[in-house]
């Protein structure tokens, strides 16, 4: 034959890559995301009549590392049951070698995308969500490891998805998998350093997996909280509680994401935040704010008094 | 479906048995040497002729000459068993080698007949040249592009006709002939050609139609797999070109 044309080429190209999915329901729409380990498509589950998403193992011959690491995040998910967490469906390996699981179809926008279009009140409403979801996993001996506005999607009614478990660490729990013993579940050895500079914790830079818990994860959190305030005009008590998150050891850290989240909490609802001791002013300042129709009843009564004995008083 | 729901096999992938050429290329045997210069001069004479006639911008006789004369001298002197996987891809390490070669001989202008008698290899000058009428030059692409380009057209084009062969031996005609007609025509012609409209012209139902197409890109995608184990000096460099070759970013 005459060579192949260009287009001819990068069809073959295109098509050779696809996952063979044959001998099982799904049918490939497009590819809507490339990751370091997987590529996920946007698929037709034929038998149920709906979409999902299908999250594939990237590499031909892709390394058994690979292949273990996206089947670890399937199993992690499915241990995971929360409307914070993208629900598994189904997992195995392709005809072609690769590893695959198929996932609820997630519409929305990543965090970063979402956080440009909304006011600080509705940024900081979707962390709490999110902060849910990570308390959840921590509940179920789960680290997420590598939270950043990148594997959050939120949809368009406000709903928080946490993705991207290929690299948690399970701790204190029964192995995933029988043959899984409790080094391996951790997933990676001493000095492997996994996550996403800029959201890993000192320790997790350092490649300290003995020391990764769930206050690593509550400094990947107090990021995103510095990502979502960008821009604002942030207040002390918030600052504090930013900084409370990624202080540089753990021990300064909150020790629960429950904790991080109770106290945005109060910030939200007017309160004293535990990590800023606030001024006898900025007390009061806080007070009024809280209280400001009561006191302004007040106030308009007093005046009204006032201006009653002026007028008595004549 | 292998396995719906585990145990699962990471490592129970299709198998890659080819020895590398690369690897080859440094037998001590010489027989084995020979067969590894010829498979390497099989994947990469047309990149090369290539790059001889669009960048170094020479006559097509002094570009087969030359395309000749450089895998002549490479045996002769032993050029790829001197490749240090360790320091480069292979086909980087290759088109280095082609770019001092030309230049030496552009700077001698001379072109002697190189590497002891060594007999020319058979090669289908006349097709590159339609390859480089049909599909340009690489306008706005730097050699480096081009070479890669032209070394994954050559690539695919092997692994096609390896394809073709494949189908004959095991009796899939049709097969092939439904991948040619969908994947290899399809995307020049004016109006792709349907999965319905195959079906019905080779009176089959849809659903066999996209098994066989299914089947033909596995093969494939296998072949040319193969190919570049044979044509890449060790797994990381393998899995590297295999990421570049199908299209995905290596991360």
């Amino acid at each position: 034959m005459n060579g192949l044309s260009d287009a001819a080429l990068r069809h073959l190209q295109e098509v050779a890559d696809l996952p063979d999915l044959s001998g099982t329901p799904y049918e490939i729409v497009e590819a809507i995301g490339r990751g370091g380990m997987g590529t996920v498509y946007r698929a037709l589950d034929r038998k149920l009549d709906r979409e999902i998403a299908l999250k594939v193992v990237q590499a031909p011959g892709g390394s058994g590392e690979d292949v273990e690491r996206l089947l670890r995040e399937a199993r992690v998910l499915a241990r995971l049951e929360h409307p914070g967490i993208v629900p598994v469906h189904d997992a195995g390996l392709l005809p072609d070698g690769r590893a695959y699981y198929a996932m609820k179809r997630v519409r929305g926008r990543r965090l970063d995308e979402y956080a440009a279009t909304v006011s600080l009140p509705e940024r900081l409403r979707a962390f709490e969500r999110i902060c849910e979801a990570v308390a959840f996993a921590h509940a179920h001996g789960i680290i997420h490891r590598d939270l950043k506005p990148e594997n959050v999607m939120v949809g368009p009614f406000g709903e928080v998805l946490v993705m991207d478990w290929g690299v948690a660490k399970v701790t204190g729990l029964p192995p995933l998998s029988p043959g899984e013993d409790g080094r391996r579940s951790e997933g990676t050895a001493h000095g492997t350093i996994l996550g996403t500079p800029g959201y890993m914790a000192p320790e997790q830079e350092r490649g300290e997996v003995e020391r990764i818990d769930e206050r690593t994860d509550v400094w990947a959190l107090g990021a995103l909280l510095a990502f979502l305030l960008a821009g604002a005009a942030v207040p002390k008590p918030l600052e504090a509680i930013r900084r409370r998150a990624m202080a540089a050891k753990p021990e300064a850290r909150y020790p629960k994401v429950e904790e991080l989240a109770a106290d945005l909490a109060r910030y939200l609802a007017g309160l004293p935040v535990g990590a800023y001791r606030e001024g006898l002013l900025e007390r009061a300042g806080r007070f009024a704010r809280r209280h400001r129709m009561p006191i302004l009843l007040v106030l308009a009564y007093l005046i009204m008094r006032f201006l009653l004995i002026l007028w008595f008083g004549r | 479906m292998p396995s719906e729901t585990g145990p699962w096999s990471p490592g129970d992938r299709f198998p890659l048995t080819r020895r590398s050429v690369v690897i080859a290329a440094r037998d001590a045997d010489p027989e084995v040497r020979r067969q590894a210069w010829e498979a390497l001069a099989a994947s990469y004479w047309k990149p090369i002729y290539k790059v001889l006639r669009s960048r170094w911008r020479l006559e097509r006789e002094a570009a087969e000459d030359l395309t000749q004369e450089f895998f002549a001298s490479a045996l002769a002197k032993g050029t790829f068993e001197r490749y240090d996987p360790a320091k480069a891809r292979f086909r980087t390490y290759l088109r280095t080698c082609l770019d001092g070669f030309a230049a030496n001989e552009r700077k001698a202008a001379r072109r002697l007949k190189r590497g002891g008698g060594q007999e020319p290899l058979s090669l289908d000058f006349e097709g590159a040249e339609e390859e480089l009428r049909r599909h340009g030059a690489g306008e706005g692409l730097d050699v480096e592009e081009y070479f890669h380009r032209e070394w994954v057209r050559s690539l695919f084009g092997l692994a096609v006709e390896d394809l073709r062969q494949w189908a004959e031996r095991t009796g899939k005609r049709v097969c092939f002939q439904l991948f040619e007609s969908y994947d290899l025509e399809g995307p020049d012609a004016p109006e792709r050609p349907s999965y319905a409209g195959l079906a019905a012209e080779h009176g089959l139902p849809v659903t066999q139609v996209t098994n066989h197409l299914s089947a033909a890109r596995r093969e494939l995608r296998r072949l040319v797999l193969e190919r570049l184990r044979e044509l890449t000096a060790s797994e990381e460099e393998f899995r590297s070109e295999a990421r570049l070759v199908l299209g995905v970013d290596p991360g």
